[in-house]
């Protein structure tokens, strides 16, 4: 049976373009352009105290961080007074986490949304390598989201080269007056430097997309052949996939993500964001499954796939917790400074998203889906899977925000309408895929035993 | 009341599985059934309520989690307080990443083992406990249904040929 995108999800999916559309253009034109500008906008902030619970403690305790400290308080203005040098540069630094701001909240949802369908893809290339008896019947919408893809990379990568063209200053080792001064940066010019860095990109959105297009290709010729050598090469490149995406997935986390903090490095962060990406990519799938469902859509999927993926969810939010805490655990410990910076500036100047994220992307789902008849009940499946993703969104901005925009961060109308704007665009492109191909992948020799499949 | 049971022998799970299925259908009440290995569904078809030792388990992860934050708490901050990683703070909150590691492995430690023993205990299955099994068939390859009689040989005997038994016998069970 073919899928009809219907006007109502296409018109909330248009509907979120245009609102997010206008919370990123309303969020880059209130951005400082000036010095001044900026001056006028924390010295307003300064009485609303934006910031939330989070902040007050923080501003009290980041003292050693002086260049954070946020001009709140009178002493801070006669230490100003007196040292007329570091109010220049300070009030700089603000100017330019200011003006980094909505470009940050572009970023974060750019990324966030890109990762699902490359998470998907990943899950896709596994249930095909593995040969998985139970999955065949959710190829389909797996495929449906993977079209995401291509357009989301290019938007990353568009993001990355404006950055490069020096129109924001998300990373700092871009700009070579920083990388002069600072003798750490220079000592990875080598692999930091704008020409490798985006070949790099281009390399790894190629690949990706190449696997993408033939898998797609295959399983569609698939459908109409008498024999299985198309699921034989679609096992192939799978297996091959795998090996290409867990190295270039790794080296895109240090470049996409970990050199926007180009001092501080942690050497399971390409595990770290893989999980993140691998539980948002099952979470989508299971929520887009269900959705087609209850349009009467999928009538061969039943509550023991829901089930399976339901313990994926499951399984996937304690792996993504492991690796949080692994990492976090042995930095605490040793307590080195180059490192340790980095869970500082989290802990105090983003106390509430760094812990709600622990919250959402660990307790909840381990206390939602542990029992094992709720993992059949669609209710609980959505109601984890949206707090999942919200938490795996907030992940990713406790990964970029705090290096891009110090603690002038702000859940405003540029993160909210940067959110808006890319989950529009996914669920337009990823439903416009859905309709292009049967919903049941007929031809595919494991398709008889996912349909019978029963736990 | 008799004592008097219905052995019937079967070569095959999917077997017994229709078997089961087709005594229960008539109303046959069975006593229990000897298999090798876990039979998935058997306990569907043989009507059995559904296991609680999930809740108990969770409940054991608690004890254990509970047990390893007294114990940490106790060696660690209140008997001999210990300067962790740098930071003399003194105090279980702060100090709890280092402990996380061992709150975790406490609480599989509790749920793990508790709930090994209580599964031996509910299977009553202890050291030295004699096997009730009648048939040592049934720890090889051959599942074995126990069914109570009650002057309805004939009946019984027919309905478990017809569901495949390779060996039927009628046993008198000492009290």
């Amino acid at each position: 049976m073919m899928y009809t995108f219907s006007n109502r999800l296409r018109n909330l999916a248009i509907a979120f373009m245009v609102i997010g559309f206008l919370g990123l253009v309303y969020g880059f034109f209130t951005a400082p352009k000036t010095i001044e500008e900026a001056k006028a906008i924390v010295a307003a902030s300064a009485h609303g105290d934006e910031h939330g619970a989070s902040h007050d403690d923080a501003s009290v305790e980041a003292h050693h961080d002086t260049t954070d400290a946020h001009g709140t308080d009178a002493s801070h203005e006669s230490l100003a007074a007196e040292e007329g040098g570091h109010e220049i540069s300070h009030d700089e630094h603000v100017f330019h986490q200011l003006s980094n701001k909505p470009w940050a909240a572009l970023y974060v949802a750019a990324f966030f949304f890109f990762m699902i369908a490359l998470g998907t893809l990943a899950f896709y290339a596994i249930q095909r390598a593995a040969q998985a008896g139970w999955s065949p019947v959710l190829f389909r919408v797996m495929e449906g989201i993977t079209a995401y893809l291509l357009p989301g990379g290019l938007i990353v990568i568009a993001i990355l080269i404006l950055s490069s063209m020096h129109f924001n200053h998300l990373f700092i080792w871009m700009d070579p007056e920083v990388v002069a001064h600072d003798k750490l940066i220079s000592g990875k010019k080598g692999f930091l430097n704008v020409p490798f860095f985006l070949i790099r990109a281009f390399f790894f959105l190629t690949g990706w997309t190449l696997y993408r297009y033939f898998s797609r290709k295959f399983s569609l010729a698939q459908d109409n052949s008498n024999d299985i050598s198309n699921h034989k090469k679609n096992f192939r490149i799978s297996a091959a996939f795998l090996v290409f995406y867990i190295v270039t997935e790794s080296i895109m986390s240090w470049d996409w993500i970990m050199s926007i903090d180009p001092h501080w490095f942690s050497t399971l962060f390409g595990w770290y964001v893989f999980a993140s990406m691998f539980v948002s990519g099952i979470t989508t799938i299971a929520l887009i499954t269900i959705y087609l469902k209850s349009k009467g859509y999928l009538e061969f999927v039943n509550d023991s796939h829901i089930h399976d993926l339901g313990k994926f969810m499951f399984a996937i939010s304690i792996f993504w917790t492991y690796l949080w805490f692994s990492q976090f655990m042995l930095i605490w410990y040793s307590n080195i400074p180059e490192e340790v910076t980095y869970f500082i500036t989290r802990i105090e100047d983003y106390n509430l998203p760094f812990f709600a994220m622990v919250a959402m992307n660990f307790i909840f789902p381990l206390l939602i889906l542990m029992n094992s008849d709720y993992k059949r009940v669609n209710y609980f499946i959505i109601l984890a899977g949206i707090v999942i993703l919200l938490g795996h969104y907030m992940d990713v901005f406790n990964m970029i925000m705090p290096s891009a925009v110090g603690n002038q961060w702000f859940i405003g109308a540029a993160e909210i309408g940067g959110f808006l704007f890319f989950l529009g665009l996914f669920i337009y492109i990823v439903f416009t895929e859905i309709t292009k191909a049967p919903l049941k992948a007929k031809g595919d020799p494991y398709m008889g035993e996912s349909e019978r499949f029963h736990y | 009341m008799s004592n008097k049971v219905i052995h019937a022998l079967y070569d095959d799970d999917d077997m017994l599985l229709s078997a089961v299925k087709e005594i229960r259908s008539a109303k046959h009440h069975i006593e229990e059934v000897y298999t090798p290995f876990p039979v998935h569904g058997l306990d569907k078809v043989l009507g059995l309520e559904d296991t609680r030792i999930a809740i108990m388990s969770f409940i054991y992860g608690c004890i254990g989690l509970t047990v390893a934050i007294a114990m940490m708490n106790f060696i660690m901050i209140e008997d001999w307080p210990q300067n962790i990683g740098g930071k003399p703070s003194f105090s279980y909150l702060e100090n709890m990443p280092a402990f996380v590691p061992i709150m975790f492995e406490m609480t599989v430690f509790f749920a793990a083992h508790l709930m090994v023993i209580t599964f031996y205990m509910r299977s009553k299955l202890w050291p030295f406990k004699k096997a009730e099994n009648p048939n040592p068939l049934t720890t090889d390859d051959k599942f074995l249904v126990e069914i109570e009689l009650h002057d309805n040989e004939k009946e019984l005997k027919a309905l478990l040929k017809k569901s495949g038994a390779i060996e039927i016998s009628i046993v008198e069970k000492p009290e």
